[in-house]
């Protein structure tokens, strides 16, 4: 479904040169859910940015069922529909009611009349379980209510992916719960995503693979009993014993 | 609660003592320098009324109809088949119905209300505002979109325009126009004029709306784009919205401006507000008068455009 081959992405500031993502491979199948661990600075959220194409690769590929996404003759905006994105801090928008955050794109990219936007909107509302709040602004909603809009504005575009960059680190503790809840019924309704979290709990139940990155290298590939148990890296024992 | 109402009272007696304290000042300078005042030689250039006459155009027979007491229906039926038809003060006429008019008789007269220069300077003032702020809006909004923009050429070129006017002085921006470009492109001087005031308001409209744009937070356009927005829809409904209500306040101050900078192009003959004020104190010699005059005109102008501003961004407040 998805085969990232070999990418790297440099950035340069002044006169430092920083790897973000340096020579990484790796293959997400359809329905699996990868979860992705590492440091911070490691490269985690640049490499998901390069998958829907918000950072341009230096070197590699990208292939989204066989359709090399970083070739000049496809249409970025259609590649990007199709892989929904959620970010660390919501990034809702908050000129719009939560219904028009969710029906902005079907109507401008999907080309869906309003009626059938706000029949997709609705069922999605209240699969994420805010459906009585259709009418309110993002300011009005706390963290994880804010964060399931931005789920199901995501998956309004009928996604074939969806890539999430920390969803609950921004959260209240009892937020979090909420907003794994969702993403939980997502991955065994089949959902392929991929996964930067540090939520060990989500990642044992769900997660096909676990990903451990560290200076934009991918370091150790796995199950997350893999992890749980014996990881063969050093690195990667540190790292969680920090964060279990 | 009392007391403190009290001192509130206190500093305003003492700012109109001070006014008023400026104002005898005024005249105590006037004095000085053996200064009539005459503002009775304003008000008529505002309006007045003047006679105007009636003249037949062709030879033909006249019909004379009697509206009321002082007017009366003129129609002119001239034997060529045309006819003209007019009203003029009965008083005035120096025919009778039925009669043979021949080519330019005077047939009678009107009063007639009319606007005085100021007026008209004003029209002018606000009409090269108006075209200056539109065009300047729209070559803001291309220049600030290209001083963004990560295509080299697009930005250089918008980096070019916004330094070259902000960096050179509107006079002689406006001459520049007028006389050089208006002489290559044959464009006459309403047209020069607003040509140059508008490349001026666009360059400092360029500079807000980047700064607006940057404004916003980028996980805003990265939230856009990955939902397959283009960059132009992403700006259209999620950019500009946002950044057009912090926009709006310096904005608003930007087009106050202009409307005081138009008065520098009547340095190339346009009647505008101050024209029509240097024109009116060369014939009536009311040069103090006819200062103040026009300067509370263009206050009066910029006043009420800055309360209209606040008005709409109250609006805007109430509506998140
Ligand atoms: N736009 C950018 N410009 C310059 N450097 C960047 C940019 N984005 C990321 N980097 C650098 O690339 C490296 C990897 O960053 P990235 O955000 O991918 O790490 P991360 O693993 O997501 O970290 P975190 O857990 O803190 O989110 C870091 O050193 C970061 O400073
Ligand atoms: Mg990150």
């Amino acid at each position: 479904m998805i085969k990232i081959d070999n990418i790297c992405k440099t950035f340069i500031v002044g006169t430092h040169v920083v790897k973000a993502v340096d020579h990484c491979s790796t293959h997400i199948k359809k329905g699996e859910v990868v979860v992705v661990i590492g440091p911070s600075g490691s490269g985690k959220s640049t490499l998901l940015r390069c998958i829907n194409q918000l950072e341009t690769i230096d070197s590699g590929q990208i292939l989204i069922d066989d359709v090399d996404i970083t070739h000049r003759k496809t249409n970025i905006n259609k590649i990007r529909a199709e892989v929904g994105m959620v970010f660390q801090s919501f990034n809702l928008f908050p000129h719009k009611s939560v219904q028009e955050n969710i029906n902005l794109a079907q109507q401008k990219v999907r080309k869906r009349s309003k009626k059938e936007a706000n029949e997709k909107t609705d069922y999605l509302l209240k699969k994420v379980g805010i459906e009585q709040k259709a009418h309110v602004f993002p300011s009005q909603l706390s963290g994880g209510q804010q964060q399931r809009v931005a789920i199901a504005r995501a998956l309004a575009m009928d996604p074939k992916i969806m890539l999430f960059d920390e969803p609950t680190s921004a959260l209240d503790p009892e937020m979090v719960g909420e907003v794994l809840e969702v993403m939980l019924t997502l991955a065994k309704e089949g959902m392929t995503m991929a996964v930067v979290s540090h939520e060990m709990g989500f990642a044992r139940e769900v997660a096909d693979a676990v990903v451990m990155m560290d200076e934009g290298k991918i370091i150790e590939v796995g199950d997350p009993e893999h992890f749980f148990t014996n990881p063969d890296q050093e690195r990667t024992k540190l790292f969680l014993s920090q964060i279990l | 609660m009392l007391s403190n109402l009290l001192k509130k009272g206190f500093w305003y007696l003492c700012l109109v003592a001070v006014l008023v304290f400026l104002g005898w000042g005024l005249t105590v300078m006037t004095d000085k320098i053996d200064y009539t005042w005459y503002w009775n030689r304003i008000p008529q250039y505002f309006f007045f009324t003047g006679e105007v006459e009636k003249f037949a155009n062709e030879n033909g027979t006249i019909h004379i109809q009697q509206l009321d007491d002082k007017f009366s229906q003129v129609s002119l039926e001239y034997d060529i088949g045309t006819k003209d038809t007019f009203k003029v003060r009965t008083d005035s006429l120096k025919f009778q119905d039925g009669d043979r008019v021949t080519d330019v008789d005077k047939v009678g007269a009107l009063q007639v209300f009319s606007q005085g220069i100021l007026i008209e300077g004003l029209i002018t003032t606000l009409e090269i505002s108006l075209y200056s702020s539109v065009l300047g809006i729209i070559f803001g909004l291309v220049a600030g979109l290209g001083r963004i923009s990560k295509n080299p050429l697009i930005k250089g070129l918008a980096t070019i325009y916004v330094e070259l006017i902000r960096g050179t002085p509107l006079l002689v921006q406006i001459f520049i126009f007028y006389f050089f470009l208006g002489t290559v492109l044959q464009i006459d001087r309403f047209a020069a004029g607003t040509m140059a005031l508008a490349l001026f308001v666009g360059a400092y409209v360029a500079e807000i709306i980047r700064a607006g744009i940057q404004s916003i937070h980028p996980g805003q356009m990265e939230a856009s784009r990955s939902l397959g927005m283009n960059y132009f829809q992403t700006m259209t409904y999620i950019i500009l919205p946002q950044a057009f209500k912090r926009i709006m306040p310096p904005l608003a101050g930007q087009f106050i401006s202009l409307i005081k900078d138009s008065s520098l192009v009547s340095v190339i003959a346009i009647t505008d507000l101050t024209k029509a004020g240097r024109e009116i104190s060369t014939s009536t010699f009311a040069t103090f008068e006819v200062l103040f005059t026009i300067a509370a005109m263009y206050l009066m102008l910029t006043l009420s455009l800055s309360m209209l501003v606040r008005y709409i961004e109250r609006r805007f407040a109430v509506s998140d």
